[in-house]
This record gives structure tokens, sequence and C-alpha cells, in this order.
């Protein structure tokens, strides 16, 4: 084989494996998620309408927005925070395809970092993708990641300093939407990100934002809301219920005053509205996990994990059941129902009902998956994609 | 600057590119040749902005 012959061989072989990933990789950013939304839904709005520096970046998400027959608060859900923490998504999406609001006014978030759905953990072997098995075949969702995509934001600094507050941070959290709150209009496409969510809840005067979140068992923040101090009863009463009346553990935690860029401090602190965040156990993100794998995604199954439980160095519990998927979408359902519902007893006056949407023992149950409508069978009208 | 950093970046990644297909070209080990094709893989990725 002569020497140019040779390199054009090798050329090839390396052009080959230069299509199938690329290809692998174009398609796992683009990768369409339908919402087949709820016929209770009374428009969809992007959010580059509160803040038109957005227009056209990956981050200009939708916002579903539902509206009751009776007037009440407005409450926001905010899904896709870290999207790598797939539960908080999928109950936001319960709530897209299936909530009616018979009173109060809701918006929902699907992907509140659009550009963080589209990547994944450099070195961490994630899978690009998952799907949640339903009756008509099963949805795929982008996997994702917890920071921004350093295709969408880049360089990374030294060192984050947080805008106004001038806490640093690690670096990399600079693309983390949740240590990016309240945002700036001439900062990062993340901070620019959370100015426009921060816009929106300043001109919707929104009661209520929860963001949706899981957490690894290694971290002490877990199964808990955790809540600014204008939303301490809420959450309070929230937890009590919960874990009298749905048989799952639900805490309650303080925002400290002193950490900066989490969506629980600033909210509350930049806007009139509550600001809460739910954890859900995820052990996908444990550090001493085994293979990371789509299927220890859902099943939340790793005996790695659950020797560590045993070497007490878990903040919750595991066994060899593990964390369904089901069992922390559902999680995150009861708790915004709960919300909701005590809001509505302390403010009859301005009240938040929602119909249509399951709750933990259901989604269990029937599985998140059940409360998934088929794209082809809804109508073009109530079919979106994130 | 941020506009003005990336475009620097992406003409460093060209750079390195075009070097590493030059050497691609002069070496006349065979393993070299494989060990510049594998460099030079997540180079064009990111070139093309892909990964």
């Amino acid at each position: 084989m002569t020497p140019m012959f040779r390199k054009i061989a090798f050329s090839l072989v390396g052009l080959l494996l230069l299509i199938v990933s690329g290809l692998s990789f174009y398609e796992s950013r683009h990768l369409k998620e339908p919402v087949a939304v709820s016929d209770g839904l009374t428009t969809v709005v992007r959010l580059s309408t509160y803040f038109s520096a957005l227009e056209g970046t990956a981050n200009d998400c939708n916002l579903y927005v539902f509206e009751g027959k009776e007037p009440g608060a407005t409450i926001c859900i905010l899904g896709g925070t870290h999207p790598e923490e797939p539960a908080g998504r999928l109950a936001a999406w319960l709530f897209a395809e299936n909530a009616v609001m018979s009173k109060g006014k809701l918006i929902v978030v699907l992907s509140a970092n659009r550009s963080g759905t589209t990547v994944t953990r450099v070195g961490g072997a994630y899978p690009p993708d998952f799907t949640i098995a339903t009756a008509w075949g099963g949805q795929t969702f982008r996997l994702g990641d917890r920071w921004s995509n350093p295709l969408d934001q880049w360089p990374d600094p030294e060192v984050y300093i947080h805008y106004p507050s001038g806490q640093e941070l690690a670096y990399v959290d600079i693309r983390n939407l949740n240590r990016c709150w309240p945002g700036r209009p001439n900062g990062t496409l993340t901070e620019r990100t959370t100015f426009a969510f921060m816009e929106m809840i300043r001109k919707e005067k929104v009661d209520i934002v929860i963001d949706l979140h899981e957490a690894e068992l290694q971290y002490p923040v877990i199964s808990t809301i955790v809540a600014h101090e204008k939303g301490q009863e809420l959450a309070v009463m929230a937890s009590m219920m919960l874990t009298d009346m749905e048989g799952f553990k639900m805490g309650m935690e303080f925002s400290p005053k002193s950490l900066h860029g989490l969506s629980h401090r600033e909210i509350g602190d930049y806007s009139d509205a509550i600001s809460l965040l739910f954890e859900a156990p995820e052990p996908f993100l444990d550090a001493t996990r085994g293979r990371t794998t789509r299927e220890q995604l859902l099943t939340g199954k790793d005996d790695f994990v659950v020797k560590a439980g045993k070497h007490g160095l878990l903040f919750e519990k595991i066994d060899e059941k593990g964390w369904p998927i089901d069992v922390r979408v559902g999680r995150h359902t009861s708790a915004v129902l709960q919300v909701m519902a005590g809001w509505t007893e302390e403010h009859p006056d301005k009240p938040l009902v929602c119909e249509n949407v399951p709750r933990y023992a259901e989604v269990i149950a029937k599985g998140t998956g059940a409360f998934l409508h088929a794209p082809a069978r809804v109508r073009l009208d109530r079919l979106f994609n994130e | 600057m941020e506009v003005i950093i990336t475009i620097i970046y992406y003409c460093l990644v060209g750079f390195v590119s075009a070097l590493l297909i030059y050497n691609l070209v002069k070496t006349k080990e065979w393993q070299k040749e494989i060990l510049t094709i594998i460099v030079l893989i997540p180079f064009v990725l990111r070139l093309f902005m892909l990964k």
C-alpha cells in the first residue's frame, strides 16, 4: 500500500467517524420534543416577549399560559432550570398537557434553560436522551445538563462574580440558570434569560414562582421545599399536608439570605412574588453512582448509592426499589397542587384552582406516560415543540 | 468582548486544524497518521459548532 493511498484510507475512516459523531451531536441538540397542550390553554408566548434581546437565542423558550374562567392569583412553574433533573421538567410537562385552571392563572415553562437541554455533561457519560413509555409508543426527551451549552455561552471566567451581590461563585456556574438570578439585561445569555423571567414575573404580577428540581442523595437539601421568607407559611402548610395526607416526606427549609443567585432567594427579593424551590431525590446525580444509563435515570436504582446509604453517607433513604421517575414526578405535581390549595385557603379572594393534573398516588399507579398525550392525536393548534 | 474572544477562538481552532492536516500530509509513519486523524476529529466538530 502506498503512503498516499494509506493516508486517504485513514482519512476516510476518520471522516466516517466525524460524520457519525457529528450527526449524533446534531440530532441530540435539535431533537424535537412535542407538547400536546391541554384544552385549558389560553395562549403561548415566547420569553422574548418580555425582553426582546432574547429573541433568536437558544433560550427564547415557550411560556404556556392557562387562564381560569374566574379571576384569581397567578402562579408560574419553572421546569428545566436544570434539565438533567428530569422529574422537574416532566412534572411541568404534566401540567402543560393536562391542566385546566378554573380559578386564577397558570404559566408553565418546560425549558427554563433551553440551551442546557441541548448538551450533556462533558466527561459524564450521560445518555443524550431518555424515553417515557406511553400507551402510544413513548415520548423521547433530551436529557440535557445543569449548565447552558458552551456553544451558546462562552468563554467561562476564572471566577464567576454574581450580579448584583458581588458574591464569588464557581466559574462554571456563570452558565447555571439557578445561580444567575435576578440577571441583567447586558449580561451573559444565562443572565439575560433570568432577567427576562424577572421581567415576566414583574409584568404579569406573578404571585408564586415554583422552581422544580432534583438532587443527589448525598446533598443535604433534598425532599424539601426551599422557601423565601415571604413563602414560609405557605411552604410549611404544604410540607405538613403532603407528609400527612399523601404519604411522602416533604421537608421545608429557609432560603439562606447570604447565598445568592438562586431562584428561591432572588425572585423573592427582586419581585413581589413568593419564590419556592422543590427538590426530589435523583440517584442518577450521585457521584458514587454506578453506570450512568437511561435505565438508572428512570428507575432510580443503583447498588453503589444503596451501599453509600448503608455507610451513612446519604441525606435521603434508598433501597433496592430505588427512586423511580413516577415517584419523583408525582411528588412534584402533588406539591405544586398543594401549594395552590394552601394559597387559596389563605387568599380566598385570589384563588388558584387547577383541575385535571394527577397527584402523587395517581402518577405512581398509572405512570407518567399515561398523562402524556399522543402528538398525532391532538389538534394542530394544541401541538408545540420544545 | 465575548464575540471577539469567540472569533479569536475559532480562528485558533481553524489554525490548529490546518496544522494537523499539514502534519497528516507530511508524516511518513502510519501511527502518527492515525493519531493525527483522531486528534483532528474534535477540532473539526468544534469548528462546525457541533460539540
